[in-house]
């Protein structure tokens, strides 16, 4: 079974946002950058649904050249190739030119399984995927939660609200979007890292992108309600909220 | 006109439907609201009570179970027909599965997550939330109408959607699909196996997120919730690690829980966790970014690190 993962690299959770001049982006010259949470589950269902039923499984990212990194790291914790469509025009681009990208660099692989995360943690579009089965012409399931695959076609358990499930069975090839938590992570080995370095990584250029929107103004959102902040060293804090507590708000004797 | 796509599950309207149609009522645009399925003729009948130009009840057999082909069949040859100014729908697992496909398959904007909306010249900028909810942008959807956008649960009221008068005229065509180019086959939704914890009977919650950097932490947050006479809970992140049972998740894919106290330790306030709490009658954020968007619905807030707060906390509880 041929497995592509698209994964996305975003700035990491730790890194003090900033926007930047123009008050459209973040200041990200200094930013340290991750691999999106939700693309790393995607990719560990990758390895593991080749772990069950042999093939390949191709890493592809779209974006600036940093984002080697993620595609790299993709490449550690055990995919055999990757597809890269770079070009600064990404940088923030719409799930629509971002797809698009991915698109270019999947078209001719004939891949069984298209696999993401179900969103970005930056963006947070929630489309990219989605888009990419609409333009590759597959049918598509998102927020999936389990992966089961028996004679050429495909059983997945797809996420509901409030604990819900619903289990969604078609053909493949199909594009999946992967939820967090469907398995538990496995991380790069020092003999991961090393292997990486031999693997084959394809450039692949980016089509002409048309965007579908513009951020008229980027800015931390102005705080609706009046929460009471409490100061001081953490044992005064911690009195002063224990106070607050027992006596005002009356939640705890 | 601004077409609304409202959401139902086996013939019960989904609420956040009613949000969707506040949010184009408050527009000023005249407003149709479509439903889709085999028989929905009690969604219409209640959706009809909107102060709106038209329901359409868009009707197929295949569309009895919602599947994404079927939906994007039928509502693109809906929109194609209506030539709406724009289509709004609310930010549902549902919507999310289909909409992106329906937007290709236009060649139209799609602005997902939004949070409101605001005059732009002629036009309208969509306030949607980025990083996490940390920032918001206004952002302007580009290219041709109808764009389509989807507002966040609970951006709008849903009884902030207007009545109107008299009923709304029903309208019921039929649904363009052709089965045979539906290629999801939909199995009946299920919960699992009923849950050993019921967190929402508990009068207070402790409630971790990634903050607590590692499950030998966790023993923190025990200390706490034993002080508070507490329950234990998490966030999503918490549990998908496999640090406590995804059945003290608490959020939009786990319990919704109204405790008297809800203590949250390193979490961040995304918004799929904040619908699981927001009902909350005190909430009380402990974190170290003083951006975290958990102090947009906390009532008493310590900026500050966890690990120095709470053993604070619990020696002033205890003491
Ligand atoms: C479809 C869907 C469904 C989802 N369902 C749910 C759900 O049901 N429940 C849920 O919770 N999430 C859900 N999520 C995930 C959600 O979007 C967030 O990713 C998640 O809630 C973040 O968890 P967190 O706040 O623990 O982690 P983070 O966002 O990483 O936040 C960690 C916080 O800890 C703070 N911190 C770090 N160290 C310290 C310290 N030493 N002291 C104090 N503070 C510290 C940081 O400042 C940060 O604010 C869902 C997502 C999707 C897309």
């Amino acid at each position: 079974m041929k497995i592509a993962v698209c994964v996305k690299q975003v700035v990491s959770r730790e890194w003090q946002l900033r926007v930047d001049e123009s008050n459209t982006w973040i200041r990200d010259q200094d930013a340290s950058y991750e691999l999106n949470e939700p693309d790393a589950y995607a990719l560990e269902e990758a390895l593991r649904l080749k772990e069950r039923h042999g093939g390949e499984v191709v890493v592809c990212s779209a974006g600036p050249a940093r984002v080697s990194q993620v595609v790299r790291e993709a490449l550690a914790r055990g995919a055999d190739r990757a597809l890269l469509v770079e070009d600064d025009r990404l940088v923030g681009a719409d799930a629509f030119a971002t797809a698009s990208a991915l698109a270019a660099a999947l078209k001719d692989e004939r891949c069984d399984l298209v696999l993401t995360g179900l969103q970005s943690d930056d963006s947070g579009f929630a489309q990219t995927g989605v888009v990419l089965a609409e333009t590759l012409g597959l049918p598509h399931a998102t927020i999936i939660m389990e992966v089961q695959v028996a004679d050429g076609a495909l059983r997945v358990k797809r996420e509901l609200e409030g604990g819900w499930f619903q289990w969604i069975a078609m053909p493949m090839p199909a594009v999946l979007t992967i939820q967090s938590g469907i398995n538990q992570l496995r991380y790069a080995t020092l003999k991961g890292i090393m292997a990486a370095k031999k693997k084959d990584v394809k450039k692949v250029a980016a089509p002409d992108l048309a965007p579908q929107h513009e951020i008229v103004r980027l800015y931390f959102p102005e705080k609706a309600k009046a929460t009471r902040l409490i100061d001081g060293a953490p044992a005064d804090a911690a009195k002063e909220l224990v106070r607050l507590l027992r006596d005002e708000a009356r939640v705890i004797s | 006109m601004i077409l609304v796509i409202a959401e139902h599950l086996e013939g019960k309207l989904n609420r956040a439907s009613w949000e969707a149609v506040a949010a184009a009522q408050q527009t000023g645009e005249p407003v149709k609201i479509a439903a889709l399925g085999a028989a929905v003729a009690g969604v219409a009948a209640e959706l009809a009570a909107a102060d709106a130009a038209e329901v359409i009840v868009v009707e197929h057999p295949a569309l009895a179970a919602y599947t994404a082909d079927g939906y994007v069949q039928a509502l693109a040859a809906l929109v194609t027909a209506e030539a709406p100014a724009a289509v709004f729908l609310p930010h549902t697992y549902q919507t999310r599965d289909f909409a992106p496909a329906l937007a290709a398959r236009l060649g139209r904007a799609l602005l997902t997550d939004c949070l409101g909306v605001k005059a732009d010249g002629g036009g309208r900028l969509f306030v949607r939330p980025m990083f996490q909810g940390k920032l918001h942008a206004d952002v302007r959807p580009l290219g041709p109408s109808p764009h389509l956008v989807t507002f966040q649960i609970g951006a709008y009221r849903a009884d902030a959607a207007a009545r109107g008068a008299a009923p709304a005229p029903v309208r019921t065509i039929a649904g363009a699909v052709d089965p045979a180019a539906v290629r999801q086959k939909a199995e009946a939704p299920f919960q699992e196996a009923k849950q050993a914890v019921d967190l929402s009977q508990a009068e207070r919650i402790v409630s971790i997120g990634r903050g607590i950097k590692g499950q030998e932490h966790i023993q923190v947050a025990e200390k706490l919730a034993a002080a508070l006479g507490a329950e234990l809970a998490a966030s999503r992140p918490i549990c998908d690690a496999g640090w406590l049972p995804m059945e003290r998740q608490i959020g939009s894919s786990g319990q919704t829980v109204a405790p008297k106290l809800y203590v949250a330790l390193g979490i961040s306030g995304a918004i799929q966790h904040l619908v699981g709490m927001k009902g909350s009658q005190v909430i009380v954020a402990i974190n170290k970014d003083p951006d975290a968007p958990i102090f947009e619905v906390a009532d008493f807030g310590i900026v500050g690190d966890l690990f120095e707060v709470v053993p604070a906390l619990v020696a002033a509880l205890n003491g």
